[in-house]
């Protein structure tokens, strides 16, 4: 059958939850055979190509409690619900978590970020995933519900495979917290699309701290080369505890290049993909630290 | 699949609806309510040519089940202005030729006035970003980005 994106032509039962306990409820009983509908931005897509035909649908954006940004004692804490716009108007996530901000701001084009949530793009758990690499460089940790509780993990557990987390089929994220960001601590994201608001070929992520011409400590991330967002730690290493050169980050972009694994698919070539996280670390290596204070 | 009743105000007007869950706002629009504004170009969200306003914010219709929408409030393009009463972004968008064959206008002027509602003075790297999700295959870009600064000024007189 041909593709109709037209219409939707599946058939499901629409659950529309009013509080948490009722989706937690909902989950524990219809587990598989049911998705969470947030944005709609992936999901109805993927149903209308016929990629997912769940039975039931329980939509949560009417939860109030699920949609926040708050930041308080220098922690960030971003309910799942929130839209990619509400973070990119954020003047803290703007001001502060400049890694984050670039990201969102380069997804997509605004009225799919006035629909899509950062729930959304985490529970796709798309090696792609703009947000994926600031949340693992910010060592964020994601709080996931389900009818027995509720446990905390830190993002670098979270993604399993192309597609894959840890979620099972019960549980519900439900917060994204991201520690203080202290002193001299400087980050930035960048990505490689083909034309601007593309899905990534290559996007990477980088959250260091500086003291003086030191590196203290550094944290890596790319996404699309690999079949998850990777941090690379082998690049990370090289940095830390060492006076911030040119040649250092030449060595370190060369060795992050080589912690990758990524694919030829239809975006982007093995080769290019190679050649170019190289370029791109040294750019965000460069733009983090001057952001840290440091110079070159 | 059972019918549901949703209550929602369509360019001002509270309307009621009984729909089905899998029903699309875009096609409950053109196809219960007579409203052709929006327009079905790509079904995946990647042309924002059946853009609409949600509570005053750009979404796109295809993508949102119309069941979602109960209280909320839509704006399509029908609501912008009338015949008699152009909204400044319709005036302009004729001044300049920014519409050639009509397919993506609409999203466009929906996209441009949730833009100058929440930035009144925009430049023109401000309107490129903001409509960077609304394709035109053939009136230009450069027209229609044209219109949209025209009508930013023309709305600052009017409002002094």
């Amino acid at each position: 059958m041909e593709t109709n994106t037209k219409i939707l032509a599946a058939e499901f039962q629409y659950l529309e939850g009013q509080d948490l306990d009722q989706v937690l409820a909902w989950l524990a009983e219809y587990r598989e055979k049911a998705r969470i509908l947030a944005g709609g931005t992936d999901l109805l897509v993927k149903m209308k190509l016929g990629h997912v035909q769940p039975e039931y649908i329980i939509y949560i954006k009417k939860i109030a409690a699920l949609n926040y940004i708050q930041y308080d004692t220098g922690n960030l804490k971003i309910g799942a619900t929130t839209t990619l716009s509400q973070i990119e108007r954020h003047e803290t996530i703007k001001g502060y978590y400049s890694a984050l901000y670039e990201a969102v701001r380069s997804m997509a084009a605004v009225a799919v970020k006035n629909m899509g949530t950062i729930g959304g793009n985490l529970g796709n758990a798309s090696p792609a995933a703009d947000t994926a690499p600031p949340l693992l460089v910010y060592d964020a940790s994601l709080k996931i519900a389900s009818k027995e509780g509720v446990r905390e993990i830190p993002i670098t557990e979270y993604f399993v495979g192309p597609g894959k987390s840890v979620l099972a089929p019960n549980e519900l994220l439900l917060e994204i917290s991201i520690p203080e960001i202290e002193a001299d601590t400087g980050s930035s994201f960048l990505k490689l699309g083909r034309v601007a608001a593309d899905i990534a070929k290559i996007n990477v992520a980088v959250c260091l701290k500086r003291s003086g011409r030191t590196c203290t400590s550094c944290r890596i991330a790319f996404g699309s080369v690999a079949p998850i967002p990777m941090r690379v730690r082998e690049a990370e290493s090289l940095l830390e505890g060492k006076e911030l050169t040119e040649d250092l980050i030449t060595l370190a972009a060369r060795a992050g290049a080589a912690e990758i694994k990524p694919i030829t698919d239809n975006r982007s070539t093995r080769e290019y993909r190679l050649k170019v996280s190289r370029v791109i670390l040294e750019e965000a290596l460069r733009a983090a630290w001057q952001r840290a204070g440091g110079a070159l | 699949m059972e019918r549901r009743w949703i209550k929602l105000k369509v360019n001002g007007k509270e309307r009621q609806l009984y729909i089905k869950p899998n029903e699309l706002l875009l096609n409950v629009l053109r196809n219960e309510l007579g409203l052709m504004g929006a327009k079905y170009g790509c079904g995946i969200g990647e042309c924002g040519a059946c853009t609409v306003l949600v509570n005053g914010r750009a979404m796109l219709s295809c993508l949102i089940l119309a069941v979602t929408m109960e209280g909320q409030e839509i704006t399509t393009v029908e609501g912008l202005g009338d015949y008699d009463r152009l909204h400044p972004l319709q005036r302009s968008f004729l001044d300049h030729g920014a519409v050639q064959c009509g397919f993506c206008t609409s999203g466009m002027l929906l996209t441009a006035k949730a833009l100058l509602d929440e930035n009144p003075c925009p430049d023109e790297e401000k309107i490129r970003e903001y409509l960077r999700g609304n394709l035109c295959r053939c009136t230009g870009y450069t027209s229609i980005v044209k219109a949209v600064k025209e009508a930013a000024a023309l709305m600052q007189v009017e409002q002094e």
